[in-house]
């Protein structure tokens, strides 16, 4: 058992451009895009053939079939075989608990090197039978003699025939994750403006660091698509503002409502992976260190009952880690907050500013903020790259890290909700 | 893409056929494949006059297991005929070569080869010397052009001095790396410092590093399989939208991808820091990236014009300028550029990649002393119609008309570009340096 801890290096990540849902990637499945993602890290590291201590990765919507879906991903790619790996759910936040988990292994010496990752298609979408008939298959299955078979296939009905797809609603309210953020919103006085303005600032971001050649190092093209292709460079304020809205409509008077299919994330489809390492591993190598996982936290709120949004998780989380890692939250070059909605953006940093809020809720005597809003997403974030949901912590991490190590020093925080009222946060640190 | 006539006409059926109506038949290349011997029969080694080679020809044909006839018995069956002219002193000695080149000709086997060995015509004693030098030149041409059923000729010019720097660059001619590579002359000068004396031929890159631009796909992508056959860890680079073929390259050659564009101006540092910092240095730079944009030059504009001159050469200098400047690098290294037949012959439509090809072997020759102070070299390969994606896409009489205008009658494989890249890469081929190989076949364009 090892006594001490050492930290664990983010060496680079890859990621497929993500596609909008039933576009470029409609036939891909979660295993296809894993797999290339994780063939793209493969050929970008020179890791043919490699044992590597575990993959970690999962998916948010998942074929029953996918049990095993990372393993076979290890299996289908350059890797070496006996490469073990599992699978993650935990909503929009697989992508960093994976990363997560991977180096905290890394860091008590369990495993030298690991990829951590996510993928999800809302194409590919796993479609199941309803529940009755599922119900009436199962009976059909365990009868024994034709009179029980027969008893059985006596409650089928023409309507249990309707497939079930998912959707994104939360099984404990039987809202979506829009509604539920439309209405935190409507608390925080989110304005429409504020959220267009934070979304054209999305785009420009991603564009502008897609010119620069920024993601030449975390991007492997796919199926033709060679830019996230909800990416829009020309987006601006006015083009926004004539979108209507489309959560929130039946709260308040029904004037209230500012989420838009613009400051919206769309359904993606999409998988990235991350590389961590040990220093010595990845010296070993040759291989760079762009930053340091230092710490993560993860929270979760009671949304069911109404004590707090359901996307608000991560305005707890964060406290917690600043106060164990002895941080101010204006200790960071770069804060990565995850755009599920710009309004969850807005509601997350108004509520650290909140003088009211972090006493009463955080137990604080000052707000936590307000942030440098220059260092928020500057190479862009899920708005405009889009959501595929368990690929987006892995987009994140690899975009901090290359943003750190292009700096030299500095520090960053992530924060990530995640549906089921629940944040995953964490800390890196340049090389 | 598959040569349907070549296919045709070396079947039972097709053989008939060809022969009643005096059609060409191409034949099937001898190609190199790891493990085989150098030459799959017998080889005649003969020296004209006081020829000064035959030592050191027969010492390294003999290292690589050939078996050698000093003496032309008139029966047996030759895989190539090995010709040290270096003893032509003037018009008189080359009848000598006539008499034994002529008749051990009829007796070359498939895939043979001719393999001259000359001086330099510019350091001739007296003006009849040069022109008996020059006149091998003219022989191997037309020798190249009699030959059938896939063989070739070729001229060796051997710098004085350059006599132990020869072996990778025989071995190269006589062997299936040359398949596609006929009626070329090839200098060799006396190396400047001693490297490798013993190299492995069978891996004769190994631990060195080498940069292939262009690699996602076509010629690019077998010089990457080439040189990893060959020993060498490759980065495959190619433009970031390029990204998900280049990547099967890298995992199928066991090197790293780099999505660069070349035209950056940052490419010189990111080509530099990936191959140090990943691999180690960078030994071998193949400059392969290149684009066409074909228009009358009445009709080009600006932008047609440029973005052609901007890839295929201005980002070339640029890398080489800045890996020579930083000391990426460095001594031992080696440039190898693509050009193209197109450069040396022009061709209608193409001002603007011809000019960039032509500027390609302006770049190589100028360059060349320098590259050799640093013990380094710099050459260029000028591929003719090689079947890529590229040529496939061509109206079909067009590109079977194109196929048979060379020697070898049918089209090049990009291995064979990859194979001429790889002999010239190698340590041991210190010698050539400032050189254009054509890769092909003769062609009738371009001399």
């Amino acid at each position: 058992m090892a006594s001490t801890v050492r930290r664990a290096a983010v060496v680079g990540g890859n990621r497929i451009p993500f596609a909008r849902a039933n576009g470029p990637y409609r036939h891909a499945s979660n295993q296809d895009m894993l797999t290339t993602a994780l063939d793209g890290l493969v050929a970008r590291f020179g890791l043919q053939g490699e044992q590597l201590g575990e993959v970690a990765a999962g998916a948010v919507l998942k074929h029953s079939r996918d049990y095993n879906l990372t393993r076979e991903c290890v299996l289908g790619s350059r890797l070496s075989p006996s490469t073990p790996a599992y699978d993650v759910q935990q909503a929009c936040g697989t992508g960093l608990e994976t990363t997560i988990l991977v180096a905290n292994k890394i860091a008590l010496g369990q495993i030298d090197a690991g990829i951590a990752g996510g993928v999800d298609t809302t194409s590919d979408a796993p479609i199941a039978v309803s529940e009755d008939l599922r119900r009436v298959l199962l009976d059909l299955n365990a009868a024994r003699d034709v009179k029980s078979r027969l008893a059985a296939l006596r409650k089928l009905r023409p309507g249990q025939l309707k497939p079930d797809a998912p959707d994104n609603a939360e099984p404990r309210t039987g809202l979506s994750m829009g509604e539920h953020a439309a209405i935190t919103a409507l608390e925080w006085q989110i304005s429409r403006e504020a959220q267009d303005e934070l979304t054209v600032a999305s785009h420009r971001n991603l564009a502008a660091a897609y010119d620069r050649g920024f993601f030449d190092d975390l991007v492997t093209p796919y199926l033709g698509l060679t830019r996230d292709q909800n990416l829009r460079p020309d987006s601006d304020a006015a083009a926004l503002s004539r979108l209507k809205p489309v959560f929130g409509k039946r709260l308040g008077d029904g004037t209230t409502a500012t989420m838009t299919a613009g400051n919206s994330t769309p359904l993606s489809d999409g998988a990235s992976t991350v590389l961590i390492a040990s220093d010595e591993w990845a010296a070993q190598r040759r291989l760079p260190v762009l930053a340091h996982v230092v710490d993560a936290e993860t929270a979760a709120v009671d949304y069911v009952h109404g004590e707090e949004g359901m996307l608000m998780a991560p305005a707890y989380a964060v406290p917690r880690l600043l106060a164990r890692n002895g941080l101010a939250l204006l200790d960071f070059d770069f804060y990565e907050v995850h755009e599920a909605f710009a309004s969850t953006v807005l509601a997350t940093l108004a509520a650290w500013e909140d003088a009211d809020f972090c006493k009463r809720r955080l137990d604080l005597d000052s707000p936590l903020g307000p942030i440098d809003r220059s260092r928020l997403n500057v190479a862009g974030s899920s708005l405009a790259a889009g959501h595929p949901f368990a690929a987006t912590g892995g987009r994140i991490v690899a975009t901090l890290a290359h943003l750190l190590a292009e700096r030299g020093s500095g520090r960053g925080l992530i924060s990530i909700c995640a549906a089921g009222g629940q944040g995953v946060v964490a800390i890196l640190e340049a090389g | 893409m598959t040569d349907r006539y070549r296919s045709f006409t070396n079947s039972r059926t097709g053989r008939r056929v060809a022969s009643r109506l005096g059609l060409p038949r191409p034949a099937e290349l001898r190609r190199y494949q790891p493990g085989e011997p150098l030459l799959p029969g017998p080889a005649l080694l003969t020296a004209t006059g006081n020829g000064q080679l035959s030592e050191i020809l027969a010492r390294v044909l003999d290292a690589a297991g050939v078996e050698l006839h000093g003496v032309d018995d008139g029966r047996r069956r030759l895989s190539a005929i090995v010709v040290d002219a270096t003893g032509v002193m003037g018009v008189a000695d080359l009848a000598e070569v006539h008499a034994t080149v002529g008749p051990a000709l009829k007796r070359l086997q498939p895939s043979g080869r001719l393999l001259l060995f000359g001086r330099p015509v510019t350091d001739a004693g007296s003006t009849g010397e040069a022109a008996a030098r020059q006149a091998l030149d003219g022989l191997m041409r037309s020798v190249a052009k009699e030959v059938r059923a896939g063989a070739t000729a070729n001229l060796v010019v051997v710098d004085d001095g350059a006599e132990g720097s020869l072996e990778s660059t025989v071995r190269f001619f006589l062997s299936g790396r040359s398949a596609f590579v006929s009626g070329q002359s090839v200098q060799v000068a006396a190396r400047p410092t001693s490297t490798n004396d013993s190299p492995d031929w069978v891996r004769p890159l190994d631990g060195r590093v080498a940069v292939v631009t262009g690699a996602a796909q076509g010629i690019g992508a077998a010089i990457a399989r080439v040189l990893a056959r060959d020993g060498a860890r490759v980065v495959c680079a190619d433009l970031p939208a390029q990204g998900e073929r280049l990547a099967e390259v890298a995992n199928e050659v066991g090197g790293t991808g780099l999505q660069v564009d070349i035209t950056a101006s940052s490419a010189p540092d990111r080509i530099a820091g990936h191959a140090t910092g990943r691999h180690g240095g960078l030994d071998v730079l193949v400059h392969n990236a290149g684009i066409t944009r074909d228009r009358l030059l009445a009709n080009m504009d600006a932008a047609t014009w440029s973005s052609v001159l901007s890839v295929n050469l201005e980002a070339q200098l640029r890398i080489n300028d800045g890996l020579l400047r930083s000391g990426a690098l460095g001594a031992g290294s080696r440039i190898i550029s693509a050009s193209s037949t197109s450069g040396i012959a022009g061709n209608r439509g193409q001002a603007n990649y011809a000019a960039s090809k032509a500027g390609i072997i302006g770049m190589v020759r100028a360059a060349a002393p320098e590259l050799a102070s640093r013990s380094a070299t710099i050459n260029a390969v000028a591929p003719g119609f090689i079947e890529t994606d590229m040529t496939a896409s061509m109206p079909l009489a067009v590109r079977e008309v194109a196929r048979r205008l060379n020697s070898l009658r049918q089209g090049g494989q990009p291995v064979d570009v990859a194979e001429t890249i790889a002999w010239l890469a190698q340590e041991s081929s210190a010698g050539v340096n400032g050189q254009v190989v054509r890769v092909c076949g003769q062609n009738l364009v371009g001399a």
